[in-house]
């Protein structure tokens, strides 16, 4: 059976229809919109839409991608973990690639050190059972859609009692840089198209103190095509009315107060804490660490290993990628000496990474 | 890395449930769900459903964007 309703949020008759509503709905200087999703940079990219709507709307890429905003530091203290003797690294497909200060996981790996790719938190709980004599570590990286399946193997793994199981957790929760972008003048925020799944998590409701505290419209919106430009064109109507609250389109996933249950477990494994953001500096309570409860399963405290600060690397202007400061191709290594193949910053490892759409799918008009 | 996908479940035994992907089955975990049945629509990210899938909202929906596409944009 196919998947309800997908192909119908792909027309192209009504997305025509709706790119003309969005150009006729706003006169004024273009309507700075960021998305803070890799998928909806990925889908942006992909389907074309930044310029059919230039000139009305300017589609900014927000740190919409958990990878991209990984700092050099934890990756370090991953390769340095992973080159440890009886130490297995899971971890997902993604931040192989990204490139530490000393290095990437991938050359640690051809260096001898055992690092997996999973698809889920649980292949490496089952790992970890099969290896008994090994201790796998799970990079825990991702936002409020992946904090919960980190939380869910953590408790899974409790509950099987398999001890050789931890968590090196760099998780984090969107909402804290959004309000540290939409209150920085120098990156100009007119509204944010809201991450979809994120909010089948937190709930639309979430973004009500955004919107109201910086009058900015936020949208939840999906992402098919016919989504996002619903979901502009939602955007562009409060601010021709001067309005500025939440609206979700994607309620066929996220609903007003989002997911309870995985709201529990959240607060149930994980405190929140300090996180460094690459490009955002420090933000206050924006990343989960693991409570006391589950300190057994918190791979720092268990195996003595901390993430450091570690400066940025020169020449990358990922951090300015991430704020919306420059497109992509205003970093003079993109194309260059930055390319999917040779990436020097995660914003081109990553495929949803603003760096890598921009240069697979061309112009950013 | 948050691509959440839908997929549909065809098996279920506490919180294990086998699902389909566009045909292509694999294993995933419904414990971030108050309620699974069978023939339900989840999205999938990581190995788990992390949320329902509503068929009637998906419908809605259409009908709003549909609505918003033939808009008089004078109103
Ligand atoms: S780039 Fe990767 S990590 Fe980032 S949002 Fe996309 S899928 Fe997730
Ligand atoms: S082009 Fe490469 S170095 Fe420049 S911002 Fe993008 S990822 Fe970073």
């Amino acid at each position: 059976m196919p998947i309800p309703h997908v192909d119908a949020y792909r027309a192209a008759a009504p997305a025509a229809a709706l790119i003309a509503r969005i150009r006729e709905a706003w006169s004024g200087p273009p309507v700075r919109i960021m998305e803070v999703c890799g998928t909806h940079t990925m889908a942006i990219a992909r389907h074309g839409l930044r310029a059919p709507l230039a000139g009305a709307v300017k589609l900014i890429s927000g740190p919409g991608c958990p990878v991209c905003v990984t700092p050099d530091g934890y990756i370090d203290a991953a390769v340095a973990l992973a080159s440890r003797a009886k130490i297995t690294l899971a971890t997902f497909g993604d931040m192989v690639r990204v490139p530490g200060s000393r290095g990437s996981l991938e050359q640690a790996r051809a260096a001898g050190a055992d690092v997996r790719i999973v698809y889920s938190p649980l292949d490496a709980v089952d790992l970890a059972a099969a290896e008994p004599d090994r201790e796998v570590v799970f990079l825990g990286v991702g936002f409020e859609t992946t904090a919960p399946t980190v939380a869910g193997a953590i408790v899974t793994a409790r509950q099987r009692n398999t001890r050789n199981f931890s968590v090196l957790s760099s998780l984090r929760t969107i909402p804290g840089a959004m309000a540290l972008l939409a209150a920085d003048p120098a990156v100009r925020i007119d509204a944010f198209l809201c991450p979809a799944n994120v909010s089948a998590i937190i709930g639309a409701d979430a973004y009500r103190p955004l919107a109201e505290r910086y009058l900015l419209p936020c949208v939840v919106g999906g992402f098919e095509p016919l989504d996002i430009l619903s979901s502009v064109l939602m955007i562009l109507r409060q601010k021709s009315r001067g309005e500025a609250r939440v609206e979700n389109e994607y309620a066929r996933v996220a609903t007003p107060g989002g997911n309870r249950r995985a709201q529990a477990l959240l607060a149930e494994v994980f405190e929140p804490c300090d996180a460094d953001w690459r490009g955002l500096g420090v933000l206050p309570a924006s990343g989960l660490r693991i409570a006391g409860g589950y300190a057994d399963f918190d791979a720092g405290r268990k195996l003595g290993i901390a993430v450091a600060a570690t400066p940025v690397r020169s020449g990358c202007r990922c951090g300015d990628v991430l704020k919306g400061m420059i497109d992509p191709p205003g970093c003079p290594l993109f194309g260059a000496a930055c390319t999917p193949a040779t990436p020097v910053g995660p914003c081109m490892v990553s495929t949803e990474g603003a760096c890598a759409a921009a240069f697979k799918y061309g112009s950013l008009a | 890395m948050c691509l959440a996908i839908p997929a549909q479940i065809l098996t279920l035994e506490e919180t294990r449930a086998v699902v389909s992907i566009g045909g292509v089955t694999r294993e995933a975990s419904v414990m971030l769900l108050d309620s699974a049945a069978v023939g339900d629509w989840v999205l999938l990210h990581a190995g788990f459903a992390i949320e329902k899938l509503d068929p009637d909202e998906a419908e809605k929906t259409l009908a709003l964007i549909r609505e918003m596409a033939d808009a008089d944009p004078a109103r």
